[in-house]
Order: C-alpha cells, then structure tokens, then sequence
C-alpha cells in the first residue's frame, strides 16, 4: 500500500462516521448511527469513481468526509500521500482548493441572494487568488468554459433553469483548478435530456483540466456513462467494486445484481428477469449481525448471519467483493 | 439600522439592485419620502418650532386651532404643533435607536445560536427564556434605580427587551438555512464560521427581520409612552407623542384636538415605516421581478 499512496491522488483507509444518536432527558449519546463503517478505497489521477447505493447507504456521508464537512470517526483520507483528516482549518486551506464538490440540487447549493458573479469569486476571495480584475476576467473565463453567456455576472440563480443552475455550480467547483471533484448526485435532480448535457460536460471538463471524480448516486445507468470503476456501497460498506465493465457483466455480490436489474432496457420483449429485494434497508443504527445483506439476499445461508465476509478478489485483481461465496448469475 | 449589514455586503450588486427596485415603488418612497422629512424636521425643531416647548400662555386655556397656533394649545396654553414637534424628536429617537438595539443583539444572538446548534444553542436560548419570563418593568425599574433616570438608558432598556423575539425569528430562520447546501457549499471553499454568518446567513433572513423590525418601532414608541405614564420616562414639560396622546385621551371629549393631531402623526410614521418595509423586503428579494 505504502508504494501505492503516491500514485494514487486519493485513497481512505478503513474509514468511519458515526454520527451519535442522543437519547433520554441527559442526551447520551447511547448508540451511534454507523453511515460509514469503514470503507477503503482509493482514486488514481484522471479517474472516475462511480459510487452507486440506495439512499441512506452513507454515500454523501462519504464525499463529505473528503471534502472535510464532517470530520471522521476513524481511519485515513490521504490525499497525495497527505493525510488530511485531522488537520486545523488553517492546515487544511491548500487541500480545500484542490479538492472541490458539486451537489444535488443547484437551486439550493447556490445563495439565492448572491449574483452569479459573486458566487463564481467568493472562492477565488477566500483563496486570495489575483486582484480584483483578475477574479473578473477569471469568472468571465469559467462562464465561458461551462457554457453560459458572460452577461450571467449580474443575474441571480433563479434567473436560470435547472441545468445551466448545475453549470454554475460545476463553474464554482472548478474555479480554484481542483484535482478531485466529488459529484454528489449531480444530475440526480435534473431532467433526463439535461442530465446527458451536464454528463457530457463533466467529461469535457476531466480531458481538458486533468480531474479526477468521485461520482455519487443511486443509478447505475448514470455512473455507468462516466466511471471508469464503479463501487457498490450497502449499509456504510463497500461491498463490491471493479472496472465498470465488471460490474455490469461480471457482477459477483447478489445486491450489485439486484441494482442491475433494476436498470431500464429499451427493448420490450428483451429477457430480463427482475430480482426485487424483500423488506427495506435496515438502519444503520442497528445493523444485521454477519453479513449486513443477509435479511434481504435470495442466496443467504446459515453461516451469514454470523459470520460477516470482507472484500476479496477474483480474477482480475481489481474485482474485490463481499461475499462469502462464488456465485455465477 | 443595518450598518453593520450593509458593511457586509458592501460591493455587492444585492443592494444596488435593491435601490433600483425600491425607486420604482411608489408607496416605499413615499414613506421612505415621509420618515426623512420627519427626521429632517426633528433635527431642525429647536430653530424652526414657533414657540418653546414649555411656553405657557394660561390665559388662552386650551384652545382650538387658529392662526396663531395652527394646532391648537394644550390646557396649559402651550402651542400643540411646537409640542409635537420636540414630541416627534423623543419618539422618533427612542424608536430608532431602541429598535437598533433590539436589531443588533437580535440578530447576532439568533444567528450564532441557530447556527452554532448544540450546546451553546441550548444555554443562549434559555437565557433568552429566562429573558422572557423576567416582567420586564421589574428590569427596566431596576435600571433606572442603579442608573438613575436617563433617556438614553432607556432606550438601551427598550431595546433589551425587544430583542428577544428578534433573537427567536432569526434563530429559527437560521436553523433552516444552516443546513442548506450552499452553506455545506462554502464551507467546503474554506469560509470561516464567521464569515459564512455574516455573507451568506443574516442576508438570507433579511426578509422576516425587516418586516420586524417596522413593527417593533411604533411598539417601542408606545413602550417609551407607557412607561412615560407611569414616570419612568420622559417627564412633562419635556414631550414625545405616546406622552401627548395619553393625555389627549384624558380630555379628548373637551379638546379632541389635542388627541387628534399626535394621533395623525404617529399613525402617518407608523404607515410610512410600514411602506417602507415592504419595500425594502421585496427589494431585498431577489426572486421578485424587477419591474
């Protein structure tokens, strides 16, 4: 692992959040929401992640971890060999710049009081990046490069529609010339024909600036259009990752198959065979013994319920997987 | 009101926006026309009042308006428009600048509780409780015992005890915002806790806390009238409009004028700050069409 850390631009170990959750009149925190239970994995330069799961799994919980929102319970975020977990708000100010975030919902990730052309300087002010003129023919730049008109400055976010609103977010994240960009759900509230544009766009972006992606949400079409690996999140756990190819034809965990499934085929009379999961996600505050799939899996057999598996690979050494079983769909 | 507001939005096109908004409303400029003038004119009264405040004349009584003494006089003799005039200063003052107070420590206190959460949120806001429950004669009688009686100790006693419920509406707005993304937003472009109060918080409960804030000033005038009445305030031959009304409503079968004329004018500031805050709540808004 050691040799690896250089290379790759971003790599968590064992990584936990656990939120408490107080109870009773003194507001102990008796049990703790467990979002992310500790997740490894790693980010190489110019590479996009997908990180698909249900809501819940504790997938935003995790871009906010990399980008320093929430600070983790346990384990390592290095970033360029750096670890930046536990650094003060000053150590971590050249990190901030490199390590950006798109979001949900561009109405309410944008100031509604702010104009575009506020918004897209605020960080270049706090970063204290040029002189006045500078940061004005920067963020006429930025327009330029997400495609809006440079008369945008003066207008306000409600001025615009969703799409070109998720545009000015993505202008904001790349002001500050980041090298990651975590991608929380970033078209998941758009418009189908809007989310290709914005898809596209990103991967216009990753050619001409060099980036790198975490891309997060809870559709596998979507991140299989932009990853170049994809990893399937459950309950605040990985429980399969491989290149994207993999998982859509080489799948190994049963839930990674149900998620398949699930995907859409334009062909009506196509033979697909629909797996649907018995009863809901369970909490987080009180996760199944062993396995935290078993409740819900088709293929579940006594030693699941005690004996919780970890990732292992097949194959090709990047398909790592959680199962305690070789199962052939 | 807003100066520390308006410092930390400075440069910003919100406000320049706002003014072109706010001059194509008829109504907000007309009471934005009429509070200035008052002001002008309260500024100006020492020069420019007919008689003095305290000019007595008993063997007029009070008489009803006449060329002399357009507004009439008082039991006294004493010329009703000269006494509105000096009235229209001390209410006006303690209006503004009580309702400052309350707006300052409101504000702030309701941001940083709201925003902060937690522990802090719990032990600022049963002060503020414990504020509430306190009758507020009690503090404000006991400030003038310690103090003595001074009339900017009283407006700084007003202001204490409005700023409560300012403090509650911001911090329930603030509660609200706080989770949004654009504030998990800058906060990931590195912005101090602080700052991110200041820039992107308060200016988002403008809204609320303008329409407060033009009904906490006439309250406040009616508070300094109230506790004028009952000799904690400004003390006669001295005036303010609260004091002028109540007893113009002792004698107001006799002499309606001398209710009639301080009631018109505090009912037109209160109309004029009410416009005025409208106004300023749309212009401030930048969802609402610009023409």
């Amino acid at each position: 692992m050691t040799g690896s850390r250089t290379e790759n631009l971003l790599e968590l170990h064992d990584l936990k959040m656990h939120f408490p959750v107080k109870e009773g009149i003194l507001l102990r925190a008796a049990k703790y929401n467990k979002a992310v239970d500790g997740v490894t994995l790693s980010i190489k330069p110019g590479e996009t992640l997908g990180l698909v799961g249900e809501s819940g799994c504790g997938k935003s919980t995790l871009g906010r971890c990399i980008v320093n929102l929430y600070r983790p319970t346990a384990g390592d975020i290095y970033f360029e060999g750096h670890e930046i977990s536990r650094l003060s708000n000053r150590e971590i100010m050249p990190y901030r710049q490199n390590i950006q975030m798109i979001f949900q919902d561009p109405m309410e990730s944008l100031n509604s009081r702010q104009t575009v052309g506020d918004i897209l300087e605020e960080p270049l002010i706090i970063h204290k990046i040029g002189d006045a003129a500078a940061r004005k023919q920067r963020v006429r730049e930025l327009l330029n490069i997400v495609g809006l008109p440079a008369r945008s400055v003066t207008r306000f976010p409600f001025e615009f529609s969703g799409g070109q609103r998720q545009r000015i977010g993505i202008a904001r994240a790349i002001a500050l010339n980041p090298k990651l960009i975590i991608c929380d759900e970033a078209v998941s509230a758009l418009d189908v024909s809007i989310q290709s544009q914005i898809l596209n766009l990103l991967i216009d972006l990753q050619k001409e600036l060099d980036l790198s992606y975490l891309f997060i949400a809870h559709d596998l079409a979507v991140v299989k259009h932009i990853s170049d690996r994809i990893a399937i999140m459950y309950l605040g756990r990985i429980v399969e990752i491989a290149d994207s190819d993999d998982v859509h034809s080489n799948s190994r965990h049963p839930y990674t198959r149900s998620l398949l499934s699930a995907i859409p085929v334009p062909d009506p009379r196509g033979k697909k065979q629909r797996i649907t999961l018995e009863g809901d996600v369970p909490s987080p505050i009180d996760p199944p013994e062993g396995c935290s799939f078993h409740p819900r899996c088709a293929y579940r057999q006594s030693r699941c319920a005690s004996d919780p598996p970890s990732l292992r690979s097949v194959g090709s050494s990047t398909h790592e997987f959680s199962c305690h079983f070789d199962l052939k769909f | 009101m807003s100066t520390a507001l308006a410092t930390a939005e400075k440069g910003s096109s919100l406000w320049a926006d706002a003014w072109i908004k706010l001059s194509r409303n008829h109504l907000a400029l007309f009471g934005l026309a009429v509070v200035l003038t008052l002001c002008l004119v309260s500024l100006l009264t020492p020069w420019i009042a007919p008689y003095g405040y305290e000019q007595q004349n008993l063997m007029l009584g009070a008489s009803p308006p006449s060329a002399e003494h357009w507004l009439g006089t008082d039991v006294f003799g004493r010329d009703m428009l000269t006494r509105i005039m000096y009235g229209g200063r001390v209410s006006l003052l303690v209006g503004f600048i009580a309702t400052a107070v309350a707006l300052l420590i409101g504000v702030l206190w309701g941001a940083v509780a709201g925003f902060v959460g937690g522990r802090v949120d719990t032990v600022m806001m049963r002060m503020v409780d414990i504020l509430y429950a306190l009758p507020f004669m009690i503090f404000i009688v006991l400030l003038m015992v310690v103090f003595g009686r001074n009339i900017f100790l009283l407006f700084f006693a007003i202001g204490a005890v409005e700023w409560l419920t300012m403090a509650r509406i911001v911090r329930g707005q603030v509660m609200s915002l706080r989770r949004q993304e654009f504030v998990e937003a800058a906060h990931s472009l590195g912005l101090s806790q602080w700052a991110i109060i200041r820039r992107h918080i308060i200016p988002n409960t403008l809204g609320p806390v303008i329409v407060y804030t033009t009904l906490t000033i006439p309250s406040v005038m009616l508070l300094e009238a109230f506790l004028s009445f009952l000799g904690l305030g400004i003390q006669p031959p001295q005036s303010s409009w609260g004091l002028l009304i109540n007893y113009g409503v002792e004698t107001m079968e006799e002499y309606p004028w001398l209710l009639i004329f301080p009631g018109i004018a505090l009912s037109l500031t209160l109309f004029a700050l009410n416009f005025l805050g409208d106004g300023l709540r749309d212009a401030l808004d930048p969802r609402a069409s610009k023409d």
